[in-house]
Protein backbone atom coordinates (compact mmCIF):
# COMPACT_ATOMS: atom_id res chain seq x y z
CA UNK A 1 0.00 0.00 0.00
CA UNK A 2 1.30 3.63 -0.64
CA UNK A 3 1.23 6.19 1.40
CA UNK A 4 1.81 9.70 0.12
CA UNK A 5 3.45 12.02 1.99
CA UNK A 6 4.83 15.19 0.59
CA UNK A 7 6.68 16.67 3.45
CA UNK A 8 9.75 18.28 3.94
CA UNK A 9 12.84 16.25 5.52
CA UNK A 10 13.56 19.03 7.08
CA UNK A 11 10.00 20.08 8.41
CA UNK A 12 11.16 19.49 11.90
CA UNK A 13 14.07 21.69 11.68
CA UNK A 14 12.23 23.95 10.41
CA UNK A 15 9.48 24.04 13.31
CA UNK A 16 12.53 24.76 15.77
CA UNK A 17 13.89 27.64 13.75
CA UNK A 18 10.40 29.12 14.20
CA UNK A 19 10.27 28.54 17.84
CA UNK A 20 13.80 29.99 17.82
CA UNK A 21 12.52 33.20 15.86
CA UNK A 22 9.81 33.73 17.98
CA UNK A 23 11.62 33.90 21.18
CA UNK A 24 14.00 36.51 19.48
CA UNK A 25 11.76 38.08 18.21
CA UNK A 26 9.99 38.67 21.76
CA UNK A 27 12.78 39.20 23.24
CA UNK A 28 13.79 42.29 20.38
CA UNK A 29 16.50 40.46 19.50
CA UNK A 30 17.29 40.78 15.71
CA UNK A 31 19.82 37.75 14.09
CA UNK A 32 22.14 36.68 11.64
CA UNK A 33 23.09 33.81 10.54
CA UNK A 34 26.86 34.50 9.45
CA UNK A 35 27.95 31.59 6.59
CA UNK A 36 30.84 31.18 4.94
CA UNK A 37 34.17 28.47 3.99
CA UNK A 38 36.55 27.90 6.55
CA UNK A 39 39.06 30.90 6.42
CA UNK A 40 36.89 33.39 4.66
CA UNK A 41 36.73 35.74 8.07
CA UNK A 42 33.39 34.79 10.07
CA UNK A 43 35.02 36.10 13.15
CA UNK A 44 37.31 38.73 11.87
CA UNK A 45 34.25 40.68 10.28
CA UNK A 46 31.80 39.47 13.70
CA UNK A 47 34.94 41.30 15.82
CA UNK A 48 35.16 44.30 13.56
CA UNK A 49 31.38 44.74 14.09
CA UNK A 50 31.25 44.75 17.66
CA UNK A 51 34.28 46.99 18.11
CA UNK A 52 32.79 49.64 15.23
CA UNK A 53 29.37 48.59 16.95
CA UNK A 54 29.81 48.52 20.74
CA UNK A 55 28.68 52.18 21.49
CA UNK A 56 25.50 51.91 19.27
CA UNK A 57 23.95 48.40 20.37
CA UNK A 58 24.63 45.50 22.51
CA UNK A 59 25.67 42.34 20.79
CA UNK A 60 25.89 38.61 21.83
CA UNK A 61 27.61 35.71 19.65
CA UNK A 62 26.70 32.29 19.71
CA UNK A 63 29.58 30.17 18.04
CA UNK A 64 29.44 27.40 16.02
CA UNK A 65 32.90 25.16 14.88
CA UNK A 66 33.30 21.32 14.93
CA UNK A 67 35.56 21.29 18.18
CA UNK A 68 37.22 24.29 20.07
CA UNK A 69 36.49 27.04 22.18
CA UNK A 70 39.11 29.18 19.93
CA UNK A 71 36.97 32.02 18.27
CA UNK A 72 34.59 32.24 21.53
CA UNK A 73 37.96 33.13 23.27
CA UNK A 74 38.43 36.16 20.90
CA UNK A 75 35.06 37.43 21.14
CA UNK A 76 35.43 36.83 24.83
CA UNK A 77 38.38 39.37 25.32
CA UNK A 78 35.37 41.99 23.60
CA UNK A 79 33.40 41.56 26.96
CA UNK A 80 30.36 40.47 24.62
CA UNK A 81 28.17 37.49 25.58
CA UNK A 82 29.40 34.38 23.56
CA UNK A 83 28.40 30.87 23.96
CA UNK A 84 30.44 28.23 21.98
CA UNK A 85 28.50 25.26 20.27
CA UNK A 86 30.88 21.95 19.15
CA UNK A 87 28.64 20.43 16.73
CA UNK A 88 30.98 17.23 17.61
CA UNK A 89 31.66 16.52 13.59
CA UNK A 90 28.47 18.14 12.25
CA UNK A 91 29.50 20.52 9.86
CA UNK A 92 26.75 22.82 10.40
CA UNK A 93 24.35 23.90 13.57
CA UNK A 94 20.57 22.81 13.15
CA UNK A 95 17.66 24.41 14.79
CA UNK A 96 17.86 22.36 17.77
CA UNK A 97 21.41 23.76 18.68
CA UNK A 98 20.92 26.93 18.74
CA UNK A 99 17.22 26.37 20.60
CA UNK A 100 19.77 25.13 23.40
CA UNK A 101 22.05 28.16 22.99
CA UNK A 102 19.38 30.63 22.95
CA UNK A 103 18.47 29.39 27.00
CA UNK A 104 22.01 30.17 27.95
CA UNK A 105 22.83 34.06 27.03
CA UNK A 106 21.17 36.70 28.49
CA UNK A 107 18.51 37.71 25.42
CA UNK A 108 17.38 40.92 27.79
CA UNK A 109 20.60 42.59 27.76
CA UNK A 110 21.16 41.48 23.51
CA UNK A 111 19.77 44.10 20.80
CA UNK A 112 22.02 42.31 17.76
CA UNK A 113 22.94 38.36 18.13
CA UNK A 114 25.70 37.05 15.84
CA UNK A 115 25.55 32.94 14.98
CA UNK A 116 28.56 32.04 13.43
CA UNK A 117 27.94 28.83 11.48
CA UNK A 118 30.12 26.74 10.78
CA UNK A 119 32.72 26.71 8.21
CA UNK A 120 30.71 25.14 4.99
CA UNK A 121 29.36 26.87 2.12
CA UNK A 122 26.82 23.95 1.13
CA UNK A 123 25.42 22.42 4.42
CA UNK A 124 24.15 25.55 6.56
CA UNK A 125 21.99 26.97 3.45
CA UNK A 126 19.86 23.54 4.50
CA UNK A 127 18.97 24.68 7.30
CA UNK A 128 17.39 27.46 8.87
CA UNK A 129 18.06 28.64 12.52
CA UNK A 130 15.19 30.95 13.00
CA UNK A 131 17.41 34.01 12.12
CA UNK A 132 16.35 37.56 10.26
CA UNK A 133 18.95 37.85 7.95
CA UNK A 134 21.41 34.72 6.22
CA UNK A 135 24.92 36.57 5.56
CA UNK A 136 27.40 34.73 3.41
CA UNK A 137 31.17 35.64 3.29
CA UNK A 138 33.02 35.22 0.07
CA UNK A 139 36.99 36.49 0.79
CA UNK A 140 39.02 37.00 -2.54
CA UNK A 141 41.47 34.23 -1.90
CA UNK A 142 38.84 31.77 -2.30
CA UNK A 143 37.95 32.95 -6.33
CA UNK A 144 35.10 34.29 -7.67
CA UNK A 145 33.59 31.43 -9.65
CA UNK A 146 32.56 30.43 -5.84
CA UNK A 147 29.35 30.93 -6.86
CA UNK A 148 28.79 28.68 -9.62
CA UNK A 149 30.12 26.12 -7.63
CA UNK A 150 27.66 26.31 -4.43
CA UNK A 151 25.01 28.78 -6.15
CA UNK A 152 22.46 27.46 -3.06
CA UNK A 153 24.19 29.72 -0.76
CA UNK A 154 24.39 32.65 -2.82
CA UNK A 155 20.84 32.54 -4.08
CA UNK A 156 19.51 32.68 -0.05
CA UNK A 157 21.51 35.29 1.43
CA UNK A 158 20.50 38.44 2.07
CA UNK A 159 23.86 40.33 2.46
CA UNK A 160 27.13 38.86 0.63
CA UNK A 161 30.15 40.42 2.23
CA UNK A 162 33.08 40.14 -0.07
CA UNK A 163 36.66 40.10 2.58
CA UNK A 164 39.75 40.56 1.89
CA UNK A 165 39.55 43.12 -1.16
CA UNK A 166 43.30 44.69 0.31
CA UNK A 167 44.32 41.52 -2.00
CA UNK A 168 42.81 42.26 -4.69
CA UNK A 169 46.26 43.12 -6.31
CA UNK A 170 47.52 40.21 -6.01
CA UNK A 171 44.69 37.85 -7.56
CA UNK A 172 42.56 37.21 -10.25
CA UNK A 173 39.19 37.84 -8.79
CA UNK A 174 36.80 39.73 -11.09
CA UNK A 175 34.27 41.72 -8.73
CA UNK A 176 32.58 42.85 -11.88
CA UNK A 177 31.86 39.40 -12.89
CA UNK A 178 31.08 38.31 -9.51
CA UNK A 179 28.66 41.14 -8.42
CA UNK A 180 27.07 40.00 -12.15
CA UNK A 181 26.54 36.76 -11.66
CA UNK A 182 25.33 37.53 -8.14
CA UNK A 183 22.57 39.87 -9.59
CA UNK A 184 21.59 36.50 -11.77
CA UNK A 185 20.83 34.50 -9.02
CA UNK A 186 19.93 36.68 -5.93
CA UNK A 187 18.08 40.02 -6.96
CA UNK A 188 17.82 40.82 -3.04
CA UNK A 189 21.12 40.45 -1.77
CA UNK A 190 23.52 43.46 -0.88
CA UNK A 191 26.89 43.47 -1.66
CA UNK A 192 30.09 44.69 0.62
CA UNK A 193 33.56 44.66 0.04
CA UNK A 194 35.03 45.04 3.48
CA UNK A 195 38.99 44.44 4.29
CA UNK A 196 39.00 43.25 8.20
CA UNK A 197 42.98 44.06 8.04
CA UNK A 198 42.36 47.37 6.70
CA UNK A 199 39.31 48.28 8.05
CA UNK A 200 37.71 49.23 4.39
CA UNK A 201 34.33 48.92 3.66
CA UNK A 202 33.28 47.82 7.46
CA UNK A 203 30.90 51.11 7.69
CA UNK A 204 28.60 50.33 4.55
CA UNK A 205 28.32 47.40 6.30
CA UNK A 206 27.36 48.20 9.84
CA UNK A 207 25.57 50.59 8.56
CA UNK A 208 23.36 48.10 6.41
CA UNK A 209 23.07 46.05 10.14
CA UNK A 210 21.43 49.54 11.81
CA UNK A 211 19.71 50.16 9.02
CA UNK A 212 18.36 46.20 8.84
CA UNK A 213 17.55 46.29 12.68
CA UNK A 214 15.25 49.83 12.15
CA UNK A 215 13.27 48.35 9.37
CA UNK A 216 12.63 45.11 11.27
CA UNK A 217 11.57 47.62 14.41
CA UNK A 218 8.99 49.12 12.42
CA UNK A 219 7.47 45.67 11.27
CA UNK A 220 7.71 44.83 14.48
CA UNK A 221 5.20 47.82 15.71
CA UNK A 222 2.92 47.21 12.70
CA UNK A 223 2.25 43.74 13.84
CA UNK A 224 -1.45 43.53 15.40
CA UNK B 1 28.19 16.17 4.15
CA UNK B 2 25.05 17.10 6.08
CA UNK B 3 23.14 13.61 4.67
CA UNK B 4 23.68 12.29 8.35
CA UNK B 5 21.18 14.91 9.68
CA UNK B 6 18.86 14.62 6.49
CA UNK B 7 19.10 10.77 6.95
CA UNK B 8 17.36 10.61 10.10
CA UNK B 9 15.05 13.61 9.74
CA UNK B 10 13.62 11.55 6.96
CA UNK B 11 13.97 8.17 8.88
CA UNK B 12 12.04 10.18 11.91
CA UNK B 13 9.57 11.30 9.27
CA UNK B 14 8.81 8.00 7.49
CA UNK B 15 8.36 5.83 10.74
CA UNK B 16 5.79 8.74 12.12
CA UNK B 17 3.78 8.70 8.66
CA UNK B 18 4.05 4.62 8.96
CA UNK B 19 3.27 4.67 12.83
CA UNK B 20 -0.23 6.75 11.51
CA UNK B 21 -1.36 4.34 9.86
CA UNK B 22 -0.43 1.46 12.02
CA UNK B 23 1.39 -0.51 9.54
CA UNK B 24 4.22 -2.80 10.05
CA UNK B 25 6.94 -2.73 7.58
CA UNK B 26 7.69 0.16 5.55
CA UNK B 27 8.93 -1.94 2.26
CA UNK B 28 9.81 1.46 0.45
CA UNK B 29 10.94 5.20 0.67
CA UNK B 30 9.96 7.72 -2.49
CA UNK B 31 12.56 10.72 -1.89
CA UNK B 32 12.62 13.77 -4.18
CA UNK B 33 15.69 15.54 -3.92
CA UNK B 34 16.74 18.70 -5.80
CA UNK B 35 20.17 18.89 -7.37
CA UNK B 36 20.82 22.41 -5.66
CA UNK B 37 20.54 20.85 -2.27
CA UNK B 38 23.49 18.63 -2.30
CA UNK B 39 22.40 15.64 -1.71
CA UNK B 40 24.55 12.38 -2.29
CA UNK B 41 22.04 9.60 -2.99
CA UNK B 42 24.61 6.95 -2.18
CA UNK B 43 25.65 8.49 1.73
CA UNK B 44 21.67 8.55 2.36
CA UNK B 45 21.46 4.91 1.45
CA UNK B 46 24.31 4.36 3.53
CA UNK B 47 22.99 5.75 6.58
CA UNK B 48 19.78 4.52 5.94
CA UNK B 49 20.95 1.16 6.43
CA UNK B 50 22.71 1.52 9.43
CA UNK B 51 20.17 4.30 11.30
CA UNK B 52 17.09 2.04 9.95
CA UNK B 53 18.31 -1.45 12.12
CA UNK B 54 15.48 -2.54 14.66
CA UNK B 55 12.93 0.03 13.10
CA UNK B 56 10.37 -1.00 10.98
CA UNK B 57 11.91 0.95 8.29
CA UNK B 58 14.61 -1.62 8.25
CA UNK B 59 15.23 -3.37 4.80
CA UNK B 60 13.34 -0.81 2.84
CA UNK B 61 14.68 0.05 -0.52
CA UNK B 62 14.71 3.74 -1.21
CA UNK B 63 14.01 5.27 -4.70
CA UNK B 64 15.60 8.82 -5.59
CA UNK B 65 14.22 11.23 -7.86
CA UNK B 66 16.47 13.73 -8.69
CA UNK B 67 14.94 17.23 -9.64
CA UNK B 68 17.98 19.19 -12.07
CA UNK B 69 17.80 22.72 -11.34
CA UNK B 70 15.68 24.64 -13.36
CA UNK B 71 15.48 28.85 -14.15
CA UNK B 72 13.07 31.29 -15.30
CA UNK B 73 13.99 34.26 -16.55
CA UNK B 74 12.87 37.62 -14.94
CA UNK B 75 12.81 39.63 -18.26
CA UNK B 76 11.50 37.17 -21.14
CA UNK B 77 10.29 34.17 -19.22
CA UNK B 78 12.45 31.77 -21.01
CA UNK B 79 12.81 28.30 -18.79
CA UNK B 80 15.91 26.64 -18.92
CA UNK B 81 18.13 25.08 -16.96
CA UNK B 82 21.46 27.00 -16.39
CA UNK B 83 25.26 26.11 -17.40
CA UNK B 84 27.97 25.23 -15.05
CA UNK B 85 29.50 28.55 -14.74
CA UNK B 86 26.64 30.69 -16.79
CA UNK B 87 23.30 31.56 -15.67
CA UNK B 88 22.14 33.87 -17.98
CA UNK B 89 18.96 33.44 -20.41
CA UNK B 90 20.16 31.72 -23.37
CA UNK B 91 17.36 33.95 -25.61
CA UNK B 92 17.33 37.28 -24.14
CA UNK B 93 20.93 36.56 -22.73
CA UNK B 94 20.13 39.15 -19.33
CA UNK B 95 21.00 38.07 -16.20
CA UNK B 96 18.53 37.30 -12.98
CA UNK B 97 16.54 34.28 -12.84
CA UNK B 98 13.70 33.16 -10.06
CA UNK B 99 15.31 29.14 -9.92
CA UNK B 100 12.04 27.30 -10.13
CA UNK B 101 13.34 23.92 -9.67
CA UNK B 102 16.16 22.48 -7.80
CA UNK B 103 15.72 22.97 -4.41
CA UNK B 104 13.30 20.11 -3.35
CA UNK B 105 14.54 17.66 -0.39
CA UNK B 106 10.99 15.59 0.35
CA UNK B 107 9.62 12.46 1.21
CA UNK B 108 6.83 12.09 -1.59
CA UNK B 109 5.62 8.14 -0.59
CA UNK B 110 5.99 5.20 1.31
CA UNK B 111 5.18 2.20 0.95
CA UNK B 112 4.11 -0.27 3.43
CA UNK B 113 2.58 -4.02 4.25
Amino acid sequence: MEIKVLKDILSANDQIAQRNRALLEKKNVFTINVMSSPGAGKTSLILETIRKLKNKVSMGVIEGDISSTIDAEKVKREKVPVLQINTGGECHLEAVMVNRALDNLPLDDIGLLFIENVGNLVCPGEFKLGEDRKVLILSVPEGDDKIYKYPLLFHLADAVVINKIDLLPYTKFDLEGFSLALKGINQKARLFQVSCTTHEGIEDWTDWILSSMQLQKRRGRKKP
Amino acid sequence: MHELAVTQSMLDLVLEEANKTGSGKVQKINLVFGELSGVVGDCVQFYFEFLSKGTPAEGASISFRKIPTQARCRECGEVFTPEEFDWSCPKCHRVGVEITAGKELYVESIEVE
